[in-house]
């Protein structure tokens, strides 16, 4: 009797319907995951191949004459792409500083300091946060053709460089800060502002980098508001620049995705180096893009 | 008294740290919806600017207009399309991915990889991939001897294309959202659970799993919708609104009337039609999340 109650050996444990069905369900997710990255790994392919070879009916992945050199030297030193790059990276950092500048002494204010009219504001913080740009587009898009700024970097920023979301989230972490911690220095003698740099700031640096990734991959995404203030290809930014494609404007098929690969890899690759903060950034809002 | 001095000082700083935010919303948010309601109620064109109120002649205009029933039935259509998918199979990849152990991590950058992605980039490649003549789709389908389909071409078809590509980019990010609120469901739950005979795996999800994920369900059906009702970036590479305008979503529509006709008092209705329908979503996860707490 004994012997029929011992454990099974570990090998048939594994063999059990249990691991099986495991297994599959394992195998069903690679699957998936080979769905969902194909798109990526056929561009990275094209953007190696010549014209003719992209639409290839027999698709393989290696390429069967490399010219990827020539593709890539051709997005990079023969067409504008640099520029588009740097118009995006400029734009992006801008509104990102500005909207950090903006928010963080806001967002103290509300959750640290007595005020009057404080509720009312952050009332209007709550409200603003459910607006999206595709609803005030058209007063902010007249007012900059008033002023004269459409089609510079300032008109490319300006609805963004104030985050409503930002403020809200700021206040939310600043409150869990410590009251006593704070009149602790200022009996020491710290100003608000002191208080700000080296107590609130150090302990917010989470918060702040898991904003700054959904603020800098949001806009580096962006085409809806560059589409509208952006005329001349000395400030098309990365992504706008695919918007050039829906009219057969490069028949050379590689370089084309040659082009799609670098403006798509800053952000991927990102991803792949910080991947925990990019998760919990971009999933921050819950709303994608 | 040096407190009341003390208090004072604090109060001006305070005004102070919000000044630049608080002029910013002014006049980033606060006056330019003023005006979109205001605009909303006149003629006005960027082209002339001589403009005379109309009353809400706009909004009837929209109310009669088949063009717009066109691009709210479109919007509709393909949210049907979109939200199931991308709800239930993020929400079961989620359970499949929280159950592995060694290659957890791995597959959760592999389907979060298109979240990161530029859509505008990619959705040139899914251009390619269903291309009708050589796509890698239709090829791989031929294959297996299933005719190929006219992804873009056929007016039938082209919201079905739109709303695939919209999954592959949303369902890594809900994957997320439903693994966090898996992640914090208490493990004994599930032993109670198993104690009261509940060990199958699909009592276990009806039992424990589904009731405890209530409020994350919630918040991303709610999102997504949003999301789904935000379609523009495909629309504007792929299609734009065609063929004979079955893609023409709302968001694409408000877009064409303000920025490529000019009807600018046309378009800011539109806009504010479109924010009513974002102001519900947002009343409705209120709503639902406030009654989640208590449980």
């Amino acid at each position: 009797m004994a012997d029929i109650a011992a454990p099974a050996p570990n090998w048939l444990d594994r063999l059990r319907p249990k691991s099986i069905g495991r297994l599959v369900t394992t195998i069903l997710l690679f699957l998936g995951a080979w769905v969902m990255v194909f798109p990526f790994i056929w561009m990275i392919s094209s953007s190696l191949k010549p014209t003719d070879e992209v639409y290839d009916s027999d698709f393989s992945i290696i390429p069967k004459t490399f010219k990827g050199w020539d593709n890539y030297y051709g997005v990079i030193f023969e067409q504008p792409y640099l520029i588009f790059l740097m118009n995006s990276m400029i734009v992006c950092l801008g509104i990102l500083l500005i909207q950090l500048v903006t928010a963080i002494p806001a967002a103290y204010a509300l959750a640290k300091l007595k005020f009057r009219g404080s509720t009312i504001l952050f009332g209007t913080v709550i409200a603003a946060i459910t607006i999206p740009i595709n609803v005030t587009s058209i007063p902010l898009y007249i007012g900059l053709v008033r002023v004269g700024l459409l089609d510079t970097y300032f008109a490319m920023m300006f609805p963004f460089i104030v985050s409503v979301f930002a403020i809200f989230l700021f206040r939310q972490f600043f409150r869990g800060f410590p009251d006593s911690i704070i009149q602790a220095a200022r009996v020491d003698g710290f100003s608000e502002i002191e208080i700000i740099l080296r107590l609130i700031l150090p302990s917010a640096v989470p918060a702040i980098a898991a904003f700054s990734v959904f603020s800098f991959v949001a806009h580096w995404n962006d085409l809806y508001w560059p589409l509208i203030v952006v005329q001349s290809q000395d400030k098309m930014t990365a992504t706008l620049s695919m918007m050039q494609y829906q009219s057969a404007f490069d028949t050379d098929y590689g370089r084309t995705y040659a082009s799609a690969t670098v403006v798509t890899a800053p952000m991927v690759i990102a991803f792949l180096f910080a991947r925990r903060l990019f998760i919990r950034g971009i999933t921050m809002t819950g709303v994608k893009g | 008294m040096a407190t009341s001095r003390l208090q004072n000082a604090q109060t001006r700083l305070a005004y102070l740290l919000v000044l630049p935010a608080t002029l910013l919303i002014l006049v980033i948010y606060i006056i330019p919806i003023i005006l979109v309601f205001l605009a909303s109620l006149t003629d006005y064109t960027l082209v002339s600017d001589y403009f005379e109120f109309v009353g809400l002649e706009n909004y009837r205009t929209m109310f009669d207009d088949e063009v717009f029933a066109n691009a709210v039935g479109n919007t509709f259509f393909y949210a049907a399309l979109f939200l199931p998918g991308a709800f239930v199979i993020s929400l079961i990849l989620a359970i499949a991915i929280q159950e592995q152990k060694q290659f957890r991590s791995v597959l959760e950058v592999l389907y979060f990889l298109p979240v990161t992605s530029t859509l505008a980039a990619m959705a040139l490649v899914w251009a390619a991939l269903m291309d009708s003549g050589q796509g890698v789709i239709n090829n791989s389908l031929e294959t297996f001897g299933i005719p190929g389909v006219n992804w873009f071409g056929r007016e039938e078809v082209v919201l079905y294309s739109l709303a695939i590509i919209s999954l592959w980019s949303i369902i890594g990010f809900n994957m997320v959202l439903f693994l966090a609120g898996l992640t914090s469901i208490p493990q004994n739950l599930y032993e109670a659970a198993a104690m009261d005979g509940a060990d199958h795996p699909i009592d276990k999800f009806f039992r424990v799993t589904w009731p405890m994920l209530g409020p994350t369900a919630m918040f991303v059906a709610v999102t997504s919708s949003i999301t789904a009702f935000k379609l523009f970036d495909t629309v504007a590479i792929l299609t734009q609104g065609g063929p004979d305008r079955a893609s023409e979503v709302f968001l694409y529509l408000a877009f064409l009337e303000g920025f490529e006709y000019f009807n600018m008092g046309y378009s800011a209705a539109l806009s504010l039609f479109f924010l009513g329908i974002i102001f519900l979503f947002a009343l409705v996860q209120a709503l639902f999340t406030d009654r989640n707490v208590h449980y």
